[in-house]
């Protein structure tokens, strides 16, 4: 089992002839991902290898059934292709556009109020469920299939989790990067959510860095309501105050949003948190030798 | 990106947000001329650093003749004024800000800034004006009101007297304030800002309401639609090497320590920093080389983290995701070639071609430290400083 995607997922890539989008595209086909179409305003009726083209996402959905879309369109157009997405019906829409302006995602924010559909990112990985789906830009490779969910505010460092995870022979449900920038669709509960309601997750490596207070309000959730056992890590312990540290999102201000905040609250709820981002792996094993003991 | 007050306050007016007279001087005999264009009796003289806590720290002064500003801005410009925002190294004064003087009867605190947890711009207000507001969240936090907008709707007149009433305006003020809150708001909105910071905002003995201070920051990732306010960067109060670095699409944060990191990421960026310190040394800074890095990007962001003569060694860390390895690795040696590397240098690689970035780099002849994972990259850069000490 997993959460979000799996091989029944039908995506499309809303910027498909961009450099980003082709690669990814091309990648995530590979992998096994069914890539049922593109978006590119103008270029309908044409084909990126194969994967027909289309002006709108609602032609598309209509033409592909597609349940999904992942976006690699350029900042200034990205609220836009979120909006467009969304405004058709697809389910799962995953926003890797690394620079969208806030205030741009302020207004996205307010239009998803109430819809059906859900936003990952931006500024984000993507989502994957190993062996079934790959929508993003992770490497798949590294990835395992097995029943450890990852959710993470950063890509390349979620990808280090993942890869230690595999070393020590143990696989993934899932692995959603929920991007790092200070608006996103989806934060850690939301992925949280529903992890604790997937029968394929055993247990959840969380990752979190400086900045903003999603943490925090994590270690609260997952002390009252969350069923499975949870390791954590927390970037920035280094970070200076009021500097940002290339994540839009990750900034401490007003002495708010320290590593030292977040690792307290995390602790205090019973989480168990890497002090090395080189332990990840090691501390979610022990901690599933322990359970099962 | 920050700006000045002098500037913030320029911008704000353009919005018509109600902001005291005054002109920004570079030199003495410009201050001297400032305080005449003014026709007051009263000034004051105002350092421009971008930094607060500058009255305390001796950067503010209350004057009454052109022969004044003179002497005040001569004692300021050109030395670094330091505050308890600077460090000790303090920031250079470059500019005063010749402004009317306010008879000030009440101080408040205004703010501005992109609620995370509410997804939409929040006003900020307080009766505890001239406070730092974060002083006054940890002491008296009943004495802060936060007020979400709504993107939709926009500010509503009810939230304005909301806020305005909070704050103890009373009769004409409550009309003045509610206009003064529209204008930041559309200055906000129009300008991409991430934050506005009225501290404080004052009621004059006349019981008008003003901007007396002003500070802005934009966001980053809006100044593309701004080519006005990009203009508005003052590059001498950046580090340079940070400068650099953004020419080059980097994101690169100078620390104090002396080992210098390059990675792919922000969050893994971090890590790395916090994996340097956690087997005992200090990182020199954070540097992200971000996804799709070319090679030449790669050598900039090398060249960028050797000009810090504090770095005794150097971590590079990567996880090709977009990124590709061989990309990197062929950055690195012409970087390393072109500044003749005489540092340690310990590389981590993994991902996407890895196996091509780890047979360039063997062919180049560059001595490199091969470390296997993010532990031994660190133990290993930790190591080679170790000797290097003691040599």
């Amino acid at each position: 089992m997993s959460i979000l995607v799996n091989k029944n997922t039908r995506v499309l890539t809303q910027g498909i002839t961009g450099a980003t989008g082709q690669i990814h595209t091309r990648a995530c086909k590979e992998y096994g991902t069914q890539m049922v179409g593109g978006v590119v305003p103008g270029k309908g009726g044409t084909d990126f290898e194969g994967i027909p083209i289309f002006d709108t996402v609602e032609q598309a959905r209509k033409a592909t059934g597609a349940n999904a879309t992942v976006i690699y369109v350029p900042p200034p157009f990205a609220a836009d292709a979120i909006l467009e997405a969304v405004a058709a019906g697809i389910e799962l829409v995953i926003c890797i556009t690394e620079g969208v302006p806030v205030l741009d995602m302020v207004k996205v924010s307010r239009y998803m109020r109430g819809s059906k559909s859900r936003l990952i990112g931006p500024n984000c990985p993507g989502v994957i469920t190993p062996g079934e789906c790959k929508i993003g830009i992770m490497p798949g490779y590294i990835h395992k299939p097995g029943d450890i969910g990852v959710v993470s505010r950063s890509g390349t460092l979620t990808y280090e989790a993942v890869y230690q995870l595999t070393q020590l022979g143990i696989g993934q449900s899932s692995c959603v990067g929920i991007g790092g920038d200070p608006i996103v669709g989806s934060g850690h509960i939301d992925i949280l959510k529903l992890f604790n309601e997937d029968p394929g997750t055993r247990a959840v490596i969380m990752i979190g860095e400086i900045g903003g207070t999603a943490e925090e309000e994590s270690a609260q959730y997952i002390k009252e309501n969350f069923k499975k056992p949870v390791v954590a890590f927390i970037a920035g312990q280094t970070a200076p105050k009021g500097r940002r540290m290339g994540h839009a999102g990750a900034i401490i201000s007003g002495g708010r949003g320290t590593a030292a905040d977040k690792i307290a609250a995390l602790k205090a709820a019973g989480i168990a948190v890497a002090m090395s981002p080189a332990e990840l792996g090691v501390t979610m094993k022990s901690l599933l030798d322990g359970k099962a003991a | 990106m920050n700006i000045h007050e002098f500037q913030a306050k320029q911008v704000l007016a353009r919005f018509g947000a109600p902001v005291p007279k005054g002109h920004p001087a570079s030199t003495p005999e410009e201050a001297a001329k400032a305080f005449e264009l003014l026709s007051q009796p009263k000034a004051v003289v105002k350092a421009q650093i971008h930094a607060g806590g500058r009255g305390k720290a001796g950067g503010v002064k209350l004057i009454s003749s052109a022969a004044e500003a003179r002497d005040f801005a001569a004692k300021l410009l050109g030395k670094p004024l330091v505050t308890h925002q600077t460090g000790p190294q303090g920031r250079v004064v470059r500019r005063v800000y010749v402004e009317q003087a306010s008879e000030v009867a009440r101080e408040l605190y205004l703010g501005m800034v992109v609620d995370r947890k509410a997804q939409s711009v929040a006003v900020i207000a307080s009766t505890e004006g001239g406070m730092e507001i974060e002083e006054v969240a940890a002491k008296t936090p009943d004495r802060i009101l936060t007020e979400p907008i709504d993107p939709v709707i926009g500010l509503g007149g009810f939230q304005a007297r909301k806020i305005a009433f909070a704050l103890g305006l009373r009769d004409k003020q409550v009309g003045q304030f509610g206009a003064l809150l529209g204008a930041l708001y559309k200055a906000f909105l129009e300008t991409d800002a991430s934050l506005i910071e009225i501290n404080p905002l004052v009621v004059t003995r006349d019981g008008s309401v003003i901007c007396l201070d002003a500070k802005m920051s934009f966001d980053d990732n809006g100044l593309f639609r701004h080519a006005d306010i990009r203009e508005l960067r003052d590059p001498n109060e950046e580090d340079p090497a940070e400068t650099e670095a953004s020419k080059f699409d980097l994101s690169y944060v100078h620390l104090d320590g002396n080992i210098g990191c390059m990675v792919n990421g922000a969050g893994l960026a971090m890590a790395t920093m916090d994996i340097v310190k956690y087997y005992g040394a200090e990182p020199a800074n954070f540097l992200d080389v971000g996804g799709g890095a070319s090679s030449q990007k790669v050598a900039a962001a090398f060249r960028i983290l050797l000009s810090d003569d504090r770095v005794k060694a150097v971590l590079i860390n990567i996880f090709g995701g977009i990124m590709l390895c061989d990309v990197l690795a062929q950055g690195v040696v012409d970087a390393a070639r072109e500044v003749k590397l005489s540092v340690p240098l310990v590389v981590r690689m993994e991902g996407t071609n890895v196996a091509k970035g780890k047979q360039i780099l063997k062919d180049s002849g560059i001595k490199v430290i091969a470390a296997s994972d993010m532990a031994d990259a660190a133990r290993r850069v930790v190591e080679a400083i170790g000797r290097r000490a003691q040599a």
